[in-house]
């Protein structure tokens, strides 16, 4: 005979108060469990999205970013002339050279200053890259001083919004348009014409060249092939690759300390069930002697107490579930630490987090019932049906 | 005398659930108290800056250098004292992992900019004569169990190319606010080096340290530098150390915003563990508050009661979790020393503790106590636990 379950649900029910109170505390758990997993989450997903598949990023060798890269005009020509190098459909190479710097803006609401990444493009630039789209203004025309800034960075920095001005390298550049690459790290990015810039701030050399490949299997047979090329000194990345090595240090980190907090946290939360259960078991020794006495065995007795306390768990691991959901709606801006650059992403919530937190509130939940289940059901009968 | 023995009795009536509970505000303290000090970690930098250092670097960012000729003119800004200037070289040792702060600077002014560096003088003797000689703070060293003479060699991410250093001193912190695991080798072989293989990057400088005579002209130097560029190829931003710095800890202000709200979330998971286990005690005792208010007291007795009860499993568990904080944080500080060069537990983390133990000792005894003064004494007789 196996107990029924609504006399697990009654007896949570019978005792408010506690039962809610336990549930709160384990609740609190999940949240922050769920909270910095998707914080991480979200900044991989954010960078990893950023890149193409079919896109190659070309940096110099040992340079972990676009920023540190430095890539020789010379050495741009050579790579321009290689056949996999996808064309459009006027004829043109889809390859540009870029400059990317970082510049320091101060933050609209506080002042303080945030690092942010200025991209001088080419004209083949906006169409490597399709997910960036105009959302106000218009392209900034090349050659020109003119700009167009990520949608973030138009939100949050002072002289980055629309027909505004950015003032560096001795001169003044006007933002005449703002463009939205959705949730990808080009968001956070102002992007202005390479030319120009390289002569504003005295760059005698690009930081990157990006193509697009004609064919995806090319990619082994160019990389091969320039590598070894004794004229480049540069590496060949796919650019979903050299974007997700972007957030592997810091989502690690992010991780570690949230695996840490939580883990610190769940005892706090287990303590408070087993104390919960423990009561539940006392104040039931009596009724426990009454169903042993009518024939239930001490594993349904451990199964119905073991019940209680997954219950609990898996209830608090839900409202936990339910309010990180709404952090779904904030967007965090902070500085990454491997490319030193301000990075705009989101809390996201992916079916893969809800069911570790479900399973670590019902893990809370064994671990704080077990032994009070254990000692329910060694009860002996007899002294149980005294003491009640 | 009777009320503390009689809060003290009451507490540990059960024996296992006042131990739980004690043991989970012991727990939540400790991290807590931890948390704080990891926050206290992030603005290290900032306690251990000096209020007559000056930094110069690029006005449009970082990244950019600035010309190795401004050091004349800033030397000649009424103020300055002395002036020294160094690069982030951002060499990777090894593996990226292997993560620590490596400058090249001009070693003799920059260590008298520097006096809480502290070096014997045969060493900083033998460090100024060889050019392709480092300085390595003391947990540095011991974590790489590098011995002077030993040969390190860093791969270049900004300056392409390995680069060979040799250990020349080892230097230890003048007090514990102190960074000991820097790595600072001679600016004059990254520029003599570069003016071979990248002339066009030679006699570029990542920032100006300057020592300024005293700290109220500090802000008037910085002005005047800041002027005296003004509209030049390379402008300047002048900051006081301590701005520098903060403004490296704002750019991370989101994660550290974080901490500080996830350290008072577990002040509110323990808040509802310890209220469960008042509520659950005072539900047990309804009867004997009945008969102690037939006996004539008052609601504002059991109040204290029931209050002293709560506060003494709270501060307990907070005693417990303070004296548990200061070798968990050394442990942290020996473990995780790349990551937190300084981890050492402030005075005003302790105050924050105890006022936290404190307000989850008040806080949990409020819906109990509430139940428990507006008790009917023949309801109370009545009711079975």
């Amino acid at each position: 005979m196996i107990l029924p379950i609504s006399y697990t649900l009654r007896n949570l029910w019978t005792r408010r108060l506690t039962t809610a109170l336990t549930i709160a505390g384990m609740a609190l758990v999940v949240f922050v469990f769920a909270a910095i997993l998707m914080l991480a989450e979200g900044l991989q997903k954010t960078l990893v999205e950023t890149g193409s598949f079919d896109n190659i990023v070309v940096i110099r060798k040992g340079a972990v970013s676009e920023v540190q890269s430095s890539v020789a005009r010379d050495q741009a020509a050579v790579v321009e002339t290689e056949p996999e190098i996808a064309l459009g459909p006027e004829g043109q190479l889809l390859l540009a050279r870029e400059l990317v710097v970082l510049i320091t803006l101060p933050k609209r609401v506080t002042g303080s200053p945030g690092n942010v990444v200025l991209r001088g493009i080419a004209s083949a630039s906006v169409t490597l890259r399709p997910q960036v789209k105009l959302v106000a203004g218009r392209r900034p025309r090349p050659g020109s001083m003119e700009m167009m800034a990520g949608i973030s960075i138009a939100q949050r920095f002072q002289g980055g919004g629309l027909n505004e001005t950015l003032c560096c390298g001795m001169r003044n550049w006007r933002i005449v348009g703002v463009f939205d690459a959705g949730n990808r790290g080009y968001s956070s990015e102002i992007w202005g014409d390479a030319d120009q810039l390289m002569s504003a701030f005295r760059r005698p050399a690009y930081s990157s060249v990006i193509f697009r490949l004609r064919d995806s299997e090319g990619f082994e047979r160019v990389k091969a092939r320039l590598e070894q090329d004794p004229r480049l000194t540069v590496e060949f990345k796919r650019e979903t690759k050299y974007y997700a090595e972007q957030s592997e240090l810091m989502a690690k980190f992010l991780r570690i300390l949230g695996l840490t907090l939580t883990l610190i946290f769940s005892l706090g939360a287990m303590i408070g069930a087993m104390i919960t259960m423990y009561a539940a078991v006392a104040n039931r020794t009596g009724e426990i002697g009454t169903l042993r006495a009518l024939g239930f065995q001490r594993r349904d007795i451990l199964m119905a107490f073991l019940m209680e306390s997954l219950l609990l768990g898996l209830l608090g691991g839900v409202v936990g579930l339910f309010l990180a959901s709404f952090l779904q709606l904030i967007t965090v801006s902070t500085m990454n630490f491997q490319t030193f650059s301000e990075l705009a992403f989101s809390f996201t919530l992916t079916p893969k987090i809800v069911i570790s937190s479900l399973l670590f509130a019902l893990i809370m939940g064994f671990v704080g019932g077990v032994l009070p289940a254990m000692r329910a059901a060694r009860m002996k009968i007899v002294d149980a049906l005294r003491t009640g | 005398m009777t009320l503390f023995r009689l809060l003290f009795r009451n507490a540990f009536r059960n024996r296992l659930r006042s131990a739980l509970t004690i043991l989970g505000v012991t727990v939540a303290i400790l991290a807590f108290g931890l948390l704080r000090t990891l926050i206290g970690a992030w603005y290290a930098g900032v306690e251990a800056s000096s209020a007559t250092r000056l930094v110069t670097r690029n006005a449009v960012s970082l990244i950019f250098p600035l010309p190795f000729s401004y050091k004349e003119k800033i030397r000649q800004v009424s103020g300055v004292k002395s002036v020294s200037w160094g690069n982030w070289f951002g060499g990777i040792y090894i593996d990226e992992k292997n993560f620590f702060a490596n400058y090249a600077v001009d070693p003799e002014t920059y260590l008298s900019l520097y006096p809480e560096f502290i070096l014997s003088p045969a060493d900083k003797a033998v460090f100024l004569r060889d050019r392709k000689g480092f300085l390595a703070g003391r947990k540095l060293a011991d974590k790489y169990r590098w011995q002077p003479g030993d040969t390190v060699t860093l791969r270049g991410t900004i300056f392409p190319g390995n680069w060979d250093f040799v250990l020349r001193g080892i230097y230890r912190g003048r007090d514990e606010n102190v960074d000991e695991s820097q790595f600072i080798f001679h600016w004059s072989y990254l520029n003599e080096t570069l003016k071979k293989t990248a002339p066009a990057r030679a006699d570029q400088v990542g920032f100006y340290m300057i020592g300024v005579e005293h700290p109220d002209v500090a802000g008037e130097v910085a002005a005047a530098i800041d002027r005296m560029f003004k509209n030049s190829m390379a402008e300047t931003l002048t900051e006081t150390e301590k701005a520098f710095q903060l403004g490296f800890i704002a750019m991370t202000g989101a994660i550290v915003t974080a901490i500080q709200i996830v350290s008072f979330v577990v002040i509110f998971i323990i808040m509802a563990v310890v209220a469960n286990t008042m509520a659950m005690t005072t539900r047990e005792r309804f009867g004997e508050y009945a008969v102690m208010k037939t006996l004539g007291f008052r609601g504002k007795h059991l109040a204290a009661l029931i209050l002293g009860e709560s506060l003494v499993i709270t501060l307990l568990g907070c005693a417990l979790g303070i004296a548990l904080t200061y070798p968990a944080a050394a442990l942290i500080k020996e473990k995780l020393g790349t990551y937190f060069p300084i981890f050492n537990v402030d005075a005003h983390t302790i105050y924050l503790d105890l006022a936290a133990a404190f307000l989850v000792g008040v806080v949990a005894a409020l819906i109990p106590l509430s139940r428990a003064i507006g008790i009917r004494i023949a309801e109370g007789l009545r009711r079975i636990a």
